[in-house]
């Protein structure tokens, strides 16, 4: 995976460059199309399989997806709900919130606004992110949220990654330490599948942020355009009110 | 006038209720001076927003669920299973922020045509005293969805009463009814924001609507159109309220459903600015955001709190840049109301207002690193000396002489 993040160094980037990017970190752009409903499909494959075991998404409804999605309910409970009940249910998780302190050292936040909070690049850039980390109980670390309680979930359609010292140029020419991540154990997607993957994933995370985001953007188009025929009938009725006053 | 209409309905009512004689005296008879600009559409558009809020915000609160367990994900439950929810509670934010944008240009125009002057002190008054109430009613507000940043911010504006010398602390912890903000903090906001605080507000928008009723809207020219009254009384350069600038102002409303449409359906976050990132993480005691940033509209008094070194003079000199603006009328002396016959130097030092108000605006968002806060100190000094200048100004400055009638 061509794969750059760049951690700049304290000494050669302005502070102001570092607090725009975040921890220092550049984030790839996710480039999602919320309108493609099989890219949002197979996210939501991919959130129920990988992320829903121990994230919950408790202010969505399954059936909610089906209906925005296109799926019937059918299909819904048979690919989306591994165990069972009704579809018009919330996507909790059985995961005791006990249990999963103790086994990543905290609770695995609830994933329904997750996009609004961190933004899909951010998104994106995270689940492509994981290395390997020998020092780390769970094995793995992130360039994106150092230090983080998540093991890299994906691992087996990504492969293994590893971070690599390197120094690199900016574009002024002046050099400075940076982390690349190189994938040292393929995995069962190539690179340009898993990227695909990950955008799904993304797509459909922002997608559950907000579920009335396309019904929105619909009907605020109507509403502007009878907005703009009333503005046009209110000039009208001020100018022929307004004709006798000099 | 009621005599007018004293058949039927109306006439019957007219004998118990003054309303025939209310709608003239505020609308079909009410002379507004006929050479009104741009600027004075955002009296009538604060009204319309403060109508949608009130609406909006009752449908809200049909759903929302205040309680420091179930209040996040109530609003998420109005956003997704509540029919429309999403729409009303985007109305309702955006509101806010609009409302806000509104009355500043509301109150600028105040400002430079010289409308707070004698005979309308009062006016201006009131009008402060809403602004105030305003800050309150959008302060409690946000604290609703209960995000993180609604936590933090809260948090950090209550900390202020601590710094009250004596009684700071016991103030805060009694404003807070808990050690930090918790549920306790949650409720009482909640019947503050529904109830307490609307019910000012709408009291407070009577008596500055009152109060300009008697004495008349002034214009940007600054002239007194009741000096030249024809054989009826009425003045010469007065037009009814209603039709001319009911008509009139519909045009404003139509073009400020636009841009508030704008947002609503294709902006609703409008990029972290009317509704933050962080407050889509429900609040966490435990967990202190990386960086909390008041809602824009108060960021310029924030930058004057954080520009002073020390806590409470800092708390006092954010007081007294709202405080000193209910001073206006007695701190301008100029017999010329209108910035149109004012001197130059006039004309600079609202510039310079307008720029510090805009850069502390700016700077009140930003991290206070040592240069921000150096700059945050220099426009304060300027926002202040702003106010002090108008007590000099008058001495010298050179005005052109105002017209007797309004220029169209």
């Amino acid at each position: 995976m061509k794969k750059y993040l760049v951690i700049a160094s304290l000494a050669l980037a302005p502070a102001s460059v570092l607090a725009a990017v975040g921890h220092g970190v550049e984030l790839d752009k996710a480039n999602i199309d919320p309108t493609n409903k099989q890219s949002l499909q197979r996210g939501a494959r991919i959130f129920v399989n990988y992320c829903l075991s121990c994230h919950s998404a408790a202010l969505m409804r399954y059936e909610r997806i089906g209906n925005d999605l296109g799926v019937d309910e059918k299909l819904v409970s048979e690919n989306l709900m591994f165990t069972g009940g009704k579809v018009g249910e919330l996507m909790t998780v059985a995961t005791a919130a006990d249990d999963a302190k103790e086994w990543f050292g905290t609770v695995p936040p609830d994933l329904t606004v997750i996009a609004r909070a961190r933004g899909v690049d951010w998104l994106y850039s995270y689940m492509r992110s994981f290395y390997r980390d020998d020092e780390r109980h769970i094995g793995t670390n992130n360039l994106v949220f150092p230090d983080v309680g998540m093991p890299n979930v994906l691992w087996e359609l990504q492969g293994i990654q590893e971070a690599v010292l390197t120094t690199e140029k900016n574009h002024d020419g002046v050099e400075h330490k940076a982390v690349k991540l190189e994938l040292t154990e393929p995995g069962l997607e190539t690179p340009k599948e898993f990227d695909r993957t990950v955008r799904d994933l993304v797509n459909f995370l922002d997608y559950m942020g907000e579920p009335a985001k396309y019904e929105r953007r619909q009907l605020g188009t109507k509403v502007i355009l009878f907005l703009l025929v009333f503005l046009v009938l209110a000039i009208l009725l001020k100018k022929e009110y307004w004709k006798d006053i000099h | 006038m009621g005599e007018k209409w004293n058949k039927g309905l109306l006439g019957w009512i007219d004998a118990r209720f003054p309303l025939s004689k209310m709608w003239y005296e505020h609308l079909a008879e009410y002379y507004a001076p006929k050479n009104f600009n741009f600027w004075y559409y955002f009296g009538s558009l604060a009204l319309l927003i403060l109508v949608m809020q009130i609406f909006t915000g009752i449908w809200l609160t049909m759903n929302y669920k205040p309680d420091a367990e179930l209040a996040f994900n109530s609003v998420e439950y109005i956003m997704r299973d509540v029919n429309w929810g999403w729409l009303i509670r985007y109305m309702h934010s955006t509101g806010a922020s609009l409302f806000f944008v509104v009355v500043y240009l509301h109150m600028f125009r105040g400002l430079i045509y010289g409308s707070f002057k004698k005979p309308r002190e009062l006016i201006w008054i009131f009008g402060m005293i809403i602004y105030v109430a305003l800050m309150a009613e959008s302060f409690m507000g946000y604290l609703l969805p209960w995000g993180q940043m609604s936590y933090w911010g809260a948090q950090v504006i209550i900390s202020l009463f601590g710094a009250i010398p004596g009684i700071g602390e016991s103030l805060a912890l009694w404003i807070r009814g808990d050690f930090v903000i918790a549920d306790a903090t949650l409720n009482r906001f909640f019947a503050f924001h529904v109830i307490a605080v609307p019910i000012v507000l709408l009291a407070l928008v009577v008596l500055h609507i009152l109060a300009l009723h008697e004495v008349g809207s002034s214009n940007p020219d600054g002239v007194d159109i009741k000096k030249h009254k024809d054989e009826n009384g009425i003045p010469l350069d007065g037009i009814p309220f209603h039709p001319y600038y009911s008509v009139k102002d519909i045009v404003g409303v139509a073009v400020f459903l636009i841009i508030f449409s704008l947002i609503v359906f294709f902006a609703p976050e409008m990029g972290g600015w009317f509704l933050e990132r962080d407050n889509f993480i429900p609040a966490d005691p435990l967990k202190t955001p990386e960086h909390i940033v008041p809602l824009w509209y108060f960021t310029p008094f924030y930058a004057i709190l954080r520009a002073v070194p020390d806590k409470f003079l800092g708390v006092v000199a954010m007081g007294a840049a709202i405080f000193v603006m209910f001073l206006l009328p007695w701190l301008d002396r100029s017999p010329v109301r209108s910035i149109r016959y004012r001197g130059g130097i006039y004309k600079v030092a609202i510039g310079v207002f307008v720029v510090s108000f805009i850069a502390l605006g700016y700077l009140g968002t930003q991290p206070a690193t040592e240069i921000m806060t150096w700059y945050a100190r220099g426009f304060s000094v300027l926002y202040f000396g702003f106010f002090v200048s108008l007590l000099i100004i008058p001495r010298f400055e050179k005005t052109k002489p105002v017209p007797d009638r309004v220029t169209s």
